[in-house]
């Protein structure tokens, strides 16, 4: 007999790592997101509540699959039984369309052998799925909700904690979303531009990474780590997309961050500089694992953007000390990332690495390149901080303070405070 | 499933004038897609519509006469110019549709059919 925490842990493993895929399968077979969401939400309710009498199935998955197809058709025999009823009482009320039937072939045997046996049972489903969650016809937070949702098979509850966001908001949210996959017939479909769709989830995870990267610096307690999340997604991606080598670039970037999350903020919630950080206390696994992702990226020779900023985030993470660290490559590599991206925010990082590779004069001279973030805090940031070295120290201050009044973040005002009051001093 | 297509584009651009070369070019793009929309069984409707000088707008308000102004409803950058009301199989075939229209710079308004009394 299992333990509770046995089944507790099989539970949330299945919701996880494998309800994702059962919703996918489910929602091409009934061709009804809302449908399958449903189905997949009842079966894990009956999870919970029959596991801890009947013990855990052989085969979870395929467990999982079963039930929530029942309920499915289930569902769809109630919704059509009330159909004919109300098309014999009411002929001119119901609209006539097939979208409802389920199809016609018998899912059950097929797809459970697929669930059973295959080594990455139903990639295909999975990734109309992820494609849905984040199409560009519904806005990020919603493609951020309902992959978190959908695909990463967390509860409303949880996703609203990560997210530091209303629990209500962010039901509103996934119900819209829905709303508009259903009336604007946004379709479950691998499109010919696989690579532009891909980007768009690329992206999304990346988001999600960087919430969860963002609220570790909190006071909040969240029950869900995004960073882990979005590093589960992003393996998955990995997974179904044979290690796509852009893909790949974005996971060994997250685990690169992931590995110094920990020294990232002090005691007091104060952030610290990453030429202040403990490296001692960095994760070496982590980033050797990282570090070992990233070369079957770049062995592929594919470069793209999120190669690149795990290269710059693998220069960081092997200097022992700030002083080792390869500026010169990283300011190579912030100059053929802006080749790629034109971004002016790459850019800016170009001129910091420059100002260290050869020093402040040359760093602001690259900064003249920067255009169109007046509004952005860490130009000014940084802005400041290339000033104070090169000893104008009364420009600087003013960086800072313009810098202080554009920032939202409390641990980053502080800094920037601080910043502009050592400015300040030795202007004398 | 039908979809409408709004066309906002810049009405201060300019024709080229009937009898020249650009003006054959202008119109062969227009009727090439058209004729796209026919053969891949798109085709529902479309027009195009004359500059927002000519629009008039009825405004009804709860309990109130309707009120009658010069002008379009809003005053914007790009103006609606026309539309087309096609049928796609979904979202994604209508927004490459959609991509195709001969405009080279505006705003194309993709939006669903709810229901429409003289559908087939």
């Amino acid at each position: 007999m299992s333990s509770t925490d046995d089944i507790q842990a099989a539970l949330t493993r299945l919701a996880r790592e494998e309800s994702g895929r059962v919703l996918a399968l489910l929602a091409r077979r009934f061709r009804n997101l809302d449908l399958a969401d449903e189905a997949v939400q009842d079966a894990l309710a009956t999870a919970a509540r029959r596991w801890p009498v009947d013990g855990i199935p052989i085969n979870p998955p395929a467990w999982l699959f079963t039930v929530a197809r029942n309920r499915a058709i289930d569902r769809l025999r109630r919704d059509t039984t009330a159909r004919r009823r109300t098309l014999a009482a009411a002929p001119d009320l119901i609209q006539h369309d097939d979208a409802i039937a389920p199809s016609t072939s018998d899912p059950s045997i097929a797809d459970t052998m697929i669930l059973e046996h295959d080594e990455h049972p139903g990639a295909d489903d999975q990734l109309r799925l992820m494609l849905l969650c984040c199409h560009p016809a519904l806005d990020r937070d919603a493609q951020v909700a309902l992959t978190l949702r959908l695909v990463g098979g967390l509860t409303t509850t949880e996703i609203a904690a990560g997210l530091l966001v209303q629990e209500a908001t962010l039901a509103q949210r996934i119900v819209r979303a829905k709303r508009k996959i259903r009336d604007a017939g946004i379709p479950l479909t691998i499109p010919a531009d696989l690579n532009e769709r891909v980007d768009v989830v690329l992206s999304v995870l990346y988001l999600i990474f960087n919430e969860g990267y963002l609220s570790r610096a909190t006071d909040t307690i969240v029950r869900i780590d995004l960073v882990d999340e979005a590093i589960r997604l992003t393996r998955a991606l990995a997974d179904i997309l044979d290690d796509q080598p852009e893909v790949l670039g974005l996971l060994a970037l997250e685990r690169f961050h992931r590995a110094r999350s920990a020294t990232r903020i002090d005691g007091a919630g104060d952030l610290i500089l990453l030429e202040d950080q403990d490296r001692t206390r960095w994760d070496r696994h982590e980033i050797a694992e990282a570090g070992a992702i990233l070369l079957r990226a770049i062995r592929q020779l594919q470069p793209g953007p999120y190669q690149l900023q795990a290269v710059i985030a693998r220069y960081h993470a092997s200097a022992r000390t700030a002083a080792d660290t390869d500026w010169p490559a990283i300011a190579a590599a912030y100059h053929q990332l802006h080749a790629m991206t034109g971004s002016p925010v790459v850019r800016l990082n170009h001129a910091v690495a420059v100002a260290m590779a050869d020093g402040p004069h040359a760093g602001l001279a690259a900064l003249e390149l920067v255009d169109g973030l007046d509004h952005y805090h860490l130009y000014h940031a940084s802005r400041g901080e290339l000033l104070h070295r090169a000893g104008r120290h009364d420009e600087a201050t003013e960086a800072f303070s313009t810098a202080i009044a554009l920032t939202a973040n409390d641990a980053e005002r502080r800094h920037l405070t601080r910043r502009r009051d050592a400015s300040r001093r030795a202007q004398g | 499933m039908e979809y409408m297509i709004l066309l906002y584009s810049d009405e201060s651009f300019e024709m080229p004038a009937p009898d020249t070369a650009e003006f054959g070019e202008f119109m062969g793009e227009w009727m090439a897609y058209n004729q796209k929309l026919i053969d891949g069984g798109h085709w529902v409707a479309g027009a195009s519509l004359q500059p927002t000088a000519t629009a008039t707008t009825v405004t009804k308000t709860f309990g109130g006469a309707p009120s009658v102004t010069d002008g379009p409803y809003v005053e914007t950058k790009e103006q609606l110019g026309g539309y087309y009301l096609i049928s796609a199989k979904d979202l994604d075939e209508a927004i490459a549709l959609a991509k195709q229209v001969p405009i080279p710079a505006g705003s194309f308004e993709v939006r669903p059919v709810a229901f429409r009394p003289d559908a087939a």
